[in-house]
């Protein structure tokens, strides 16, 4: 990431960050970044919103309008400052444990209502912060420290989820994948509407030591390998997606009246307008 | 002078409606009033009651403990509601549904509440403002002006005057009462 | 211009809000408080203001903490098992200082308890519910025009001291309806404020305070870029952990009410002119005390009600200087005896603390209050 763009949207004093070396975290909060600047909003438009975990400390070395609220709660905040203040950007940050765990009926329903905010989740398959306990993205058979037999449980297709819950805008990015990351970022938050962007990152202290996943390089070259374009992924058998997931624009309604101009609407409605 | 009143029945019977506007009559006269009722499962269609204290001074306990007038619309209620009554209150029933009041010896006015609101009304949903009308005949606790007025802010558009009527109905059953 | 009208005590919360200014309520119904939820539903769009429905309790809260750091004023209301699920985010609104009012219309608890009768079970829980040492202002109305009053007040107090306010209601209260006139204009109700940045954004730090310790607030989107955290931080905003930075911060939130208790602390005091013997009870109990300490009056016995209006902060100051004018004092409330406690903490032995607790659904009548104020002073 160049100077410039670090000395314009990182606070001056707050660096360097807590993440372990070859986290994918800076990638994804780079992305985030870059995908602001190339939308070219005002910092003081743009209001950071995170929960509780290691991605979710990104919004303290951001310099815009940041919370770093508590585990799981991002979205309620997020919505009620969205609702107080329509013209914000808000962008959620959040990881997978507390976007998809604690924070899963918040995010179900912040995709129904379609209100206008962008969440990255920063997905590592693992609970960082407090060691590598196993999320609910952690794949089936993967070994976690409270998975010391392999992970019993399954784990959530997300983008499918909030989809279903919803969201009229979900894409999926790598770490590897940077160039369309920021692309996939910076077109939800351009979409009017519920944006959701899972990244698939990597933690290679927390989940790839435990999962014998070789170190960070080659946790990148696992995404590069087994990340497949939604165009390519549209065209492949069932047979050859075993074991791959797809990447890029997944679902986009732009037909459905988002939350807080339905909100206006009523505004107008209950005032006696039409 | 303080009025204590407790309407009981069945849920629907509009015994809470019928004791918010006996208490805004209250006010419009100038007194002073308190509404409450019970809520829980026995407001959900089992038996239901509102409580309305009248008086010129200020009413600092808003339970009824010493009902003056005791309506009771269903023999459940009759049942349920007529424990703490003294030889001094009285007890004004529906006689569709109601034979007994257990223990009460005291002055009674068994009255077609609900016969009256289908005759007068052609719907059972107008007994309760005839049941208020009994009441304020019976108690004079507010003024005709004042009840009239109330009953007329409450109820839905376009039933003012099945209101009006059921009221008047309602206070003839006392005037007529032997 | 007013008008005399007969409301719940829970629409009176909802006049209250109207006339405070409310600009956001979010929440999640439960009874005996949800027609705050349902009228506020109503209203708000009228007057510009937003309603959100949430999906659970704490999203509640949380809406509520988002609306107000765009700088709006807000409200939340629930019951019980909803003011459960609500602590951690009331502890990081303590933390961060965001202005709220929280409404809790007590059921009878724990668990689904009684959700339509008459409790007084929350009032330790609104002090000490979130984990951790925390400072928060708690008021309790007795009647139904105390509980418009009230509502004005707790904007005034949480915009000022930027903590969150909880009006802690009862059943009694919030569903009975009584007389209350209210101003036809709202618009002429003085707005409570909340301080504003007096630097510009370079110059500004998020939690600097000046002698008042009340930190200024700026909206978000106004040009201030900063930092909320439910971290312990310094007056940057930004996380610090040293011992000292913590003592800091605690000692901050704790002396920014404590040094206005003045300000913050109101009780009401009923025939205590010559009482040699005074009850304590607070919110919706209040109601039989009166009535009984009438009626002990009629009968010769000198006796008075001190009521505290603000429940936390604790009257301490008061209710010291109270043992120190009567005999006795008999604490009533709707519970097995919580806030009696507190009185026992502060009387220290000067004078008899006795208890009536009512805990079985119902409030008690005056003759009941009277009867244990006569075997308490016998």
């Amino acid at each position: 990431m160049s100077e410039a763009l670090i000395n314009k949207y990182f606070r001056p004093g707050r660096l360097p960050h807590i993440w372990c070396p070859g986290c994918g975290n800076g990638i994804i909060t780079g992305a985030i970044v870059k995908a602001i600047d190339k939308q070219g909003l005002a910092k003081d438009d743009v209001a950071i919103i995170s929960g509780i975990g290691c991605s979710s400390r990104a919004s303290g070395y951001l310099d815009f309008n940041t919370a770093n609220t508590l585990h799981g709660r991002a979205l309620p905040i997020a919505s009620g400052l969205k609702m107080g203040n329509p013209k914000l950007h808000v962008i959620v940050v959040t990881g997978d444990g507390d976007a998809s765990a604690i924070g899963g009926n918040h995010l179900i329903h912040a995709a129904r209502r379609n209100i206008d905010l962008t969440v990255v989740m920063y997905n590592n398959s693992i609970y960082g912060m407090t060691g590598g306990q196993y999320s609910p993205m952690t794949p089936h058979g993967a070994k976690a420290t409270t998975a010391p037999y392999g992970n019993v449980e399954r784990a959530f297709d997300i983008p499918e989820l909030v989809k279903a819950s919803g969201a009229t805008f979900v894409g999926r990015g790598t770490t590897f994948h940077t160039l369309q990351l920021i692309d996939l970022i910076a077109q939800g938050i351009a979409h009017k509407g519920f944006s959701f962007i899972e990244v698939v990152s990597a933690c290679p202290i927390s989940f790839g030591r435990q999962n014998k996943m070789g170190g960070p390089a080659k946790m990148l070259e696992w995404q590069r390998d087994h990340g497949v374009m939604k165009a390519a992924w549209d065209k492949m058998t069932a047979e050859q997606r075993a074991g791959k997931f797809p990447i890029g624009v997944l679902y986009e309604d732009n037909n459905t009246q988002e939350y807080t101009e339905a909100y206006d609407e009523l505004i107008k409605r209950a005032q006696g307008g039409k | 002078m303080k009025h204590e009143f407790r309407f009981s029945g069945t849920g629907g019977q509009g015994l809470i409606t019928a004791g918010i506007i006996l208490a805004e009559a209250a006010l419009l006269d100038g007194k002073l009033a308190i509404q409450s009722q019970s809520y829980g499962p026995e407001a959900r269609g089992g038996s239901s009651k509102a409580e309305v204290i009248v008086s010129d001074e200020t009413i600092h306990f808003p339970r009824v403990t010493h009902p003056n007038v005791l309506l009771v619309m269903s023999q459940e209620a009759a049942n349920k509601f007529s424990k703490d009554l003294s030889k001094e209150s009285v007890v004004v029933t529906d006689t569709l549904f109601v034979k007994e009041v257990p223990g009460f010896t005291g002055k009674r006015y068994d009255l077609p509440i609900t016969h009256t609101a289908t005759e007068t009304c052609g719907k059972v949903l107008f007994a309760n403002i005839v049941a208020l009308g009994a009441i304020v005949a019976l108690t004079k606790c507010v003024s005709e002006d004042a009840i009239v007025k109330a009953v007329l802010h409450r109820v839905p558009k376009g039933t003012e005057e099945a209101n009006k009527k059921a009221l008047k109905a309602g206070m003839d059953l006392i005037k007529n009462h032997k | 211009m007013s008008r005399i009208l007969l409301l719940q005590g829970n629409q009176a919360v909802v006049e209250g809000a109207i006339a405070a200014g409310v600009k956001f309520f979010g929440g999640y119904p439960i009874t005996p408080s949800t027609e705050i939820a349902e009228q506020l539903a109503d209203r708000l769009p009228k007057v510009g203001g937003k309603f959100m429905q949430m999906e659970d309790e704490i999203a509640g809260l949380g809406a509520v903490i988002g609306a107000s750091m765009a700088g709006c004023k807000v409200m939340d209301a629930t019951s019980g098992p909803g003011f459960s699920l609500k602590q951690e985010m009331l502890g990081m609104a303590c933390s961060a200082e965001i202005p709220l009012v929280l409404v809790n219309v007590q059921r009878v608890g724990p668990s689904t308890g009684q959700p339509t009768s008459p409790s007084q079970g929350d009032v330790m829980q609104t002090r000490w519910g979130t984990h951790g040492d925390h400072w928060l202002i708690v008021l309790s109305p007795a009647s139904v025009p105390e509980t418009f009053d009230i509502t004005l007040r707790a904007y005034e107090l949480s915009e000022k001291y930027r903590c969150p306010v909880i009006i802690l209601m009862d059943e009694i209260v919030g569903h009975m309806r009584e007389k209350i006139v209210l101003p036809d204009d709202y618009s002429k109700i003085p707005q409570a404020q909340r301080k504003g940045p007096s630097k510009k954004p370079e110059d500004w730090k998020a939690y600097a305070t000046d002698a008042s310790l009340v930190p200024e607030f700026a909206p978000y989107g106004t040009g201030y870029r900063w930092h909320i955290t439910g971290l312990v931080h310094d007056e940057t905003g930004f996380p610090k952990g040293t011992p000292a930075a913590t003592i800091a911060a605690q000692d901050r939130l704790r002396d920014k009410l404590m040094k206005h208790l003045d300000d913050i602390v109101t009780v009401e005091n009923y025939k205590m002119e010559d009482a040699e013997f005074a009850v304590v009870a607070y919110g919706g109990a209040s109601r039989s005390v009166y009535e009984a300490v009438d009626m002990a009056r009629k009968e010769g016995l000198k006796v008075g009600f001190f009521r505290p209006i603000t429940i936390w902060p604790f009257a301490d100051k008061q209710v010291k200087a109270l043992a120190g004018k009567v005999k006795g004092i008999l604490v009533h409330e709707l519970n097995d005896g919580q806030y009696v406690l507190e009185v026992e903490r502060a009387v220290a032995g000067k004078v008899p603390v006795h208890f009536y607790g009512k805990y079985d659904n119902e409030s008690a009548t005056p003759e009941q209050v009277l009867a244990a104020i006569k075997k308490a002073m016998a």
